[in-house]
């Protein structure tokens, strides 16, 4: 495995289970002894992921990643003996921060949960090679941040317009879509990842889901005995 | 070497091998006898820099990793001591070895001896071992490694502190005809010299460096580039100019450096350190071996070559690699050294796989569905792991973790006692997962997973936990911390293991053909290399005829007939049964992966769906076509090739011609083409000594930036000079102006104006012809064959191999193969030893009749994949795809082509993918499993 399959899930599991500073080791940039150059991957990944533990009021420094070549173990150990100390600077996770031990659990908790979310809408950046160390500020901006989380998009369904036709629920990689056979299908927003399968598959005859952008809310479904599926009049 | 008789498929060689006094089966290399041993010993190895022992290990990455003594034992030396047979807890030692002769018979022979670097105290004037902080380029290159006399600190030796003014003077005992000397140019050090100022601006930022240079000779792929790196760097001098060292502060050590500049005339400067750039002599001891073997050196002792075939000697059966062939870098060493191998697969290709036994293993049981029931085997690694860290208590932690069922240690797990001890152990505790707590997985996972596999379990149920390089090496003084932490370790292990999943590995078929895409030299060279060792072969070549550009050359520098040669090799090509050739070729499609490609091409044949194993592509090069100094617009103005055929013709205009002027460098070493096309200086130099032969009266300029005249090329160039051809140097901002203009006789020439850099002013001279050493470029069909088999480009638009020194042949691309001009422009002599090294490559492949592919690779769990393409952008390999399918796209993949880089699983929004032996569950039971314990 490279270091670009270190996944963004498996750095807030490890402040979920309260470490207090994760270190990621890459080859060189542009060493790559296949052609893969997966450490500019992991190095976006965790850019991005230096912003959501600002999102979240963890220091970002808790966070890091160096490069070196399996043969320099001394760069190694100075790079590690340095993070020590700067993670021993800031003491255990959440306390210099001046964070609750409940309220930093719910919060990493709620960004893990949206990891789908976020990796869909920040996939082309996650894909960039940046080159020059000038530019890793500004790949992913705190204020891009706080807007993904508070406009967040969501999909709806029409309760008027669904013909209980499952195409959605069977495209839907999460199984986050209620369906009964004749009954207005309802997307189980917890569960649901904002990928929007199921707007894509929903036939356009009947255009039945909508896409909220913006942190608009999303309405109520409607009570469960009152969700029979209104038949269209078929075309004569 | 002792003697060798016989001949070509038949050699009887005796060699006699010195005592190690080391029972090389039975020693781990652990180095515990290193440490005990009294004996003091200058390190050879760095140099005689810093101090190793009479028993000791090579050098850190010696293979077999095994200690060997040396003469300066105290047993062998005066009977005494003894201390390492009682230290070794293998028992391998043993002082009473003697010399052992063996007898073997062998079919072909390679002569590897590479060189020897240059002993800088022949020459007084460069006073190495008079002043201290003089050091060669040897020494240095020991300085800068981690594994070298101070860890990777640059120090100097009369106060062990760091140089921060440091001067590196070139080419020393290189390009000198004086006693002492070689003649020839070195070929490595330019590069190499560059390579050590930029590690030392990487140690130092503030280290200020200068290099004292003659020509910088930047001739290979993605060398000028570096070459501008380095030169870009603050601190970072290039000062063209003869130098001597002139003195030595006898309080600091300091040398002083007297050189000379046009601008500020002689000059003295003093340096904290000074670095010899010593080039290359050939191996000690060479005349010999040379007599030993009954082959034949040229004067200056390397191996006397057929031109036509760089690998041969004169002796049939006995081939040769490396810098024997004379001065040459490690990736033309790599080539050459498959090459040989190639040739020798020819030779001996009706007893291929004789020596070879097919491994049997036992039935794998299924265990999928039983609980984990897991093994733990901790390791002392002699003394390696159990001085730092405490095994007894190790074991009996390992017995509390869950579904730990068993857990002992062993002296050595690498053992063949201790791995038959492991399978014994699987058998009878009836362990379903197996963790080896030692040392690094880079060395010894495969063995030990062929150790799981032994006892019929799945190999992919193995798990390394390393506690010797990330525990017991770096932490020998925190004892009970160290403790500690292997236990982490091996917990975190343990969690994986039983989160692990049986994998198969596939065998893929391997169809026996190749493709050689490209009719060249490099084409042809490559596909009768592979069809003489018994597969078919088919080249496709767009011209109507086989032989490119090597069709329009007459003869080498060395003097090889090229059209003589050609004719040869076409002939062979055309008569091979197993060869089949398609010209006005061009490639439509291409499918397929490792083994099993399909490629369609259409020529004068029709259209042919060709079934192939592995793909050469050798497409070659263009030339520019100069929009400078009135090329195409004068006829007297021509490239060097062009001169080449007119000279082969004996035209008119050359047999007239009074003055011909050459200018170097046209298209390339510029912003467009930042790189060197490394063949026109020798080819300038060619086609001047002919110029001069054919009437030595006429007057030849050449008009260079740096003249590089590489490798033993430089003779020519020396006889060059003095046969009166005139170079004249000129610099890029002020490149020669041509105009046409009247010779003082009223005769109509072309006025070639440029700055003498001696006399630093203007000169005028009168050419009748004037060449153009045009740019080599990559082919204009390189894109679209690069599209097509699915590999990649380097920045200057040729082919990119896999890896420069690694795997200079082949791409990154499994089953694909490079050599040749698309590779990166050069001589005949170096395509032909690049051809014959991807042949070599490719029969590695080929001789196989399947090959094996990991069971780590990713899969598709469609229900979840939402079609978005993440994970397919981010894949270099081509191994996934969409598909269309009732439910939208969805993503597919062809695990052949997946190298279990694991992106795209880091990718997927869904987890729809995921990299099989590093699956969310196992990476993560890991992360949980170290929490929890803390």
């Amino acid at each position: 495995m490279c270091s670009g399959r270190v996944d963004l899930k498996h750095v807030l599991r490890a402040f979920s289970k309260g470490m207090d500073g994760v270190f990621i080791g890459g080859c060189h940039y542009n060493e790559c002894n296949y052609i893969t150059n997966g450490n500019y991957h992991a190095l976006n990944m965790v850019l991005l992921a230096k912003r959501l533990l600002e999102h979240i009021g963890l220091n970002p420094e808790r966070l890091t990643m160096r490069v070196m070549s399996g043969a320099e173990a001394n760069l190694y150990a100075d790079h590690v003996n340095s993070f020590i100390k700067t993670i021993k600077g800031l003491g255990p996770l959440g306390q210099s921060e001046g964070l609750d031990k409940e309220e930093l659990a719910e919060s990493l908790a709620r960004v893990t949960k949206l990891v789908p979310y976020i990796k869909i809408m920040k996939n082309e950046k996650l894909g960039t090679f940046l080159m020059n160390e000038d530019d890793y500020e500004g790949l992913f901006t705190r204020d891009e941040i706080d807007k993904l989380f508070n406009e967040m998009i969501s999909y709806y369904i029409d309760p008027v317009k669904c013909q209980a036709c499952m195409t959605c629920a069977r495209r839907c990689p999460e199984g986050a879509i209620i369906s009964a056979k004749g009954q207005v299908h309802i997307i189980d927003q917890d569960k649901c990842i904002r990928c929007g399968s199921c707007m894509a598959g929903c036939p356009p005859r009947f255009g039945a889901i909508r896409k909220l952008e913006g942190g608009e809310p999303v309405p109520p479904p409607p009570p469960e005995g009152e969700r029979a599926v209104v038949r269209k009049a078929k075309a004569q | 070497m002792d003697s060798i008789v016989g001949e070509a498929g038949d050699f009887k060689v005796k060699l006699i091998k010195n005592p190690k006094y080391i029972n090389e089966e039975k020693c781990t290399g652990c180095t515990v006898c290193v440490e005990y041993c009294p004996v003091k010993y200058p390190d050879e190895f760095n140099q005689d820099i810093s101090m190793n022992k009479a028993i000791h290990i090579f050098f850190p990455q010696a293979i077999p990793l095994v200690a060997y003594i040396d003469e300066s034992c105290l047993y062998l030396k005066e009977n005494k001591c003894r201390i390492c047979e009682g230290v070794c807890k293998n028992n391998a030692i043993d002082l009473k070895q003697l010399p052992e002769i063996k007898e073997i018979n062998v079919g072909a022979v390679i002569l590897a001896p590479g060189f020897e670097p240059y002993d800088p105290k022949l020459r007084a004037e460069y006073h190495y071992g008079d002043f201290v902080n003089v050091i060669t380029s040897m020494d240095f290159e020991r300085l800068l490694s981690s594994t070298g006399p101070y860890s990777g600190e640059i120090l100097r030796a009369s106060d062990k502190k760091h140089p921060h003014k440091l001067a590196w003077i070139q080419c020393v005992g290189s390009r000198q005809v004086t006693e002492g000397g070689h003649s020839y140019c070195s070929a490595v050090c330019c590069t190499y010299a560059q390579k050590h100022v930029i590690l030392t601006k990487d140690h130092d930022v503030d280290a200020e460096c200068t290099i004292f240079h003659n020509d910088i000779r930047s001739y290979g792929k993605d060398f000028e580039r570096f070459y501008e790196r380095t030169v870009r760097l603050p601190g970072v001098r290039f000062i063209r100019s003869y130098t001597s060292i002139v003195g030595e502060d006898p309080v600091t050590k300091n040398v002083t450096i007297r050189y000379s500049t046009p601008d500020n005339g002689v000059k003295e400067e003093e340096f904290d350190m000074v670095v010899l750039s010593i080039g290359l002599s050939p191996p000690t001891g060479v005349r010999e071996m040379a007599k030993k073997f009954g082959i034949e050196l040229t004067a200056h002792d390397y191996c006397k070559l057929n031109p036509a075939n760089p690998m041969e000697t004169n002796r049939r059966g006995i081939f040769v690699s490396g810098a024997f062939q004379g001065p040459i870098d490690i990736p033309e060493s790599v080539f050459s050294a498959s090459g040989a191998g190639s040739q020798i697969g020819e030779l001996l290709n009706r007893r291929r796989g004789n020596l070879s036994t097919e491994r049997v293993y036992p039935e794998e049981q299924d265990v999928s569905e039983e609980e984990p029931r897991v093994g733990v085997f901790v390791c002392h690694c002699g003394a390696n792991i159990s001085r730092v860290v405490s095994i007894g208590a190790t074991v009996e932690y390992c017995k509390t973790l869950p579904n730990v069922v068993h857990a002992q240690e062993q002296l050595f797990s690498c053992a063949t006692n201790s791995a038959k001890e492991i399978t014994d152990t699987i058998k009878e505790k009836g362990l379903n997962r197996v963790v080896v707590a030692a040392c690094s997985p880079r060395t010894l996972e495969p063995l030990f997973r062929d150790t799981v596999r032994e006892a019929g379990i799945n190999q992919y149920y193995y798990e390394m936990a390393n506690i010797r390089e990330h525990d017991s090496w770096v932490h020998s003084r925190e004892k009970e911390e160290a403790t500690k932490k292997a236990w982490d370790i091996i917990r975190m292990s343990v969690a994986r293991a039983c989160n692990l999943e049986p994998l198969q590995e596939f065998d893929l078929p391997v169809n026996k053909a190749a493709l050689v895409v490209g009719g060249g030299i490099a084409g042809m060279v490559c596909s009768l290399s592979i069809a003489n060792q018994g597969h078919e072969v088919y080249l496709v070549e767009k011209d109507m005829a086989l032989g490119g550009i090597a069709r329009r050359i007459s003869h080498t520098l060395e003097g090889m007939d090229v059209q003589v040669y050609l004719r040869d090799i076409t002939e062979k090509i055309y008569k091979h049964p197993l060869i089949h050739v398609y010209t006005g070729a061009t490639i439509t499609e291409a499918t397929g992966y490792i083994g099993n490609f399909v490629t369609t091409v259409r020529s004068n044949r029709g259209i042919a769906e060709i079934k192939h194993g592995a793909a050469i592509l050798a497409i070659g090069a263009d030339l520019y076509t100069p929009t400078e100094y009135l090329y195409g617009e004068d006829e007297r103005v021509m490239t060097h090739l062009e001169l080449d055929e007119e000279i082969k013709r004996s035209s008119e205009k050359i047999a007239n011609a009074e003055s011909v002027v050459m200018i170097q460098c046209v298209g390339c070493r510029n912003e467009d083409r930042n790189y060197c096309s490394r063949i026109c200086c020798s080819e300038s130099v060619k086609n001047a000594l002919k110029l001069k032969e054919m009437n030595p009266e006429r007057d030849v300029y050449i008009l260079f930036r740096d003249i590089r005249t590489y490798g033993l090329k430089e003779d020519y160039y020396r006889e060059a000079a003095s046969k009166n051809i005139r170079f004249i140097r000129y610099e890029p901002e002020d490149p020669p102006v041509v105009e046409p203009g009247e010779s003082d006789e009223g005769k109509p020439v072309l006025k070639v104006t440029v700055t003498d850099p001696v006399l630093l002013k203007k000169i005028e001279l009168d050419a009748d012809i004037l060449a153009l050493a045009a740019a080599v470029i990559p082919s204009e069909a390189i894109k679209e064959v690069a599209a097509l088999f699915k590999v990649v480009l380097s920045p200057d638009g040729f082919f990119k191999e896999a890896h420069v020194k690694l795997r200079p042949v082949e791409f990154g691309t499994d089953g694909v193969y490079l050599c040749g001009a698309a590779h990166y422009p050069k001589f005949i002599q170096e395509t032909i030893n690049q051809a014959y090294g991807a042949a070599g490559r490719v029969l590695t492949l080929l001789s196989h009749d399947i090959v094996v592919a990991s069971g780590a690779v990713c899969e598709i769990d469609e229900k979840k994949c939402m079609g978005c393409g993440a994970c397919a952008a981010v894949c270099t390999y081509g191994a996934l795809s969409l598909n269309d399918t009732r439910l939208g796209k969805k993503a597919v993949i062809n695990p052949v082509l997946c190298k279990g880089d694991g992106l795209c699983n880091a990718k997927c929004p869904t987890g729809a993918i995921s990299l099989k032996h590093f699956t969310d569950d196992e990476i993560m039971s890991e992360i949980d499993a170290l929490v929890g314990g803390l």
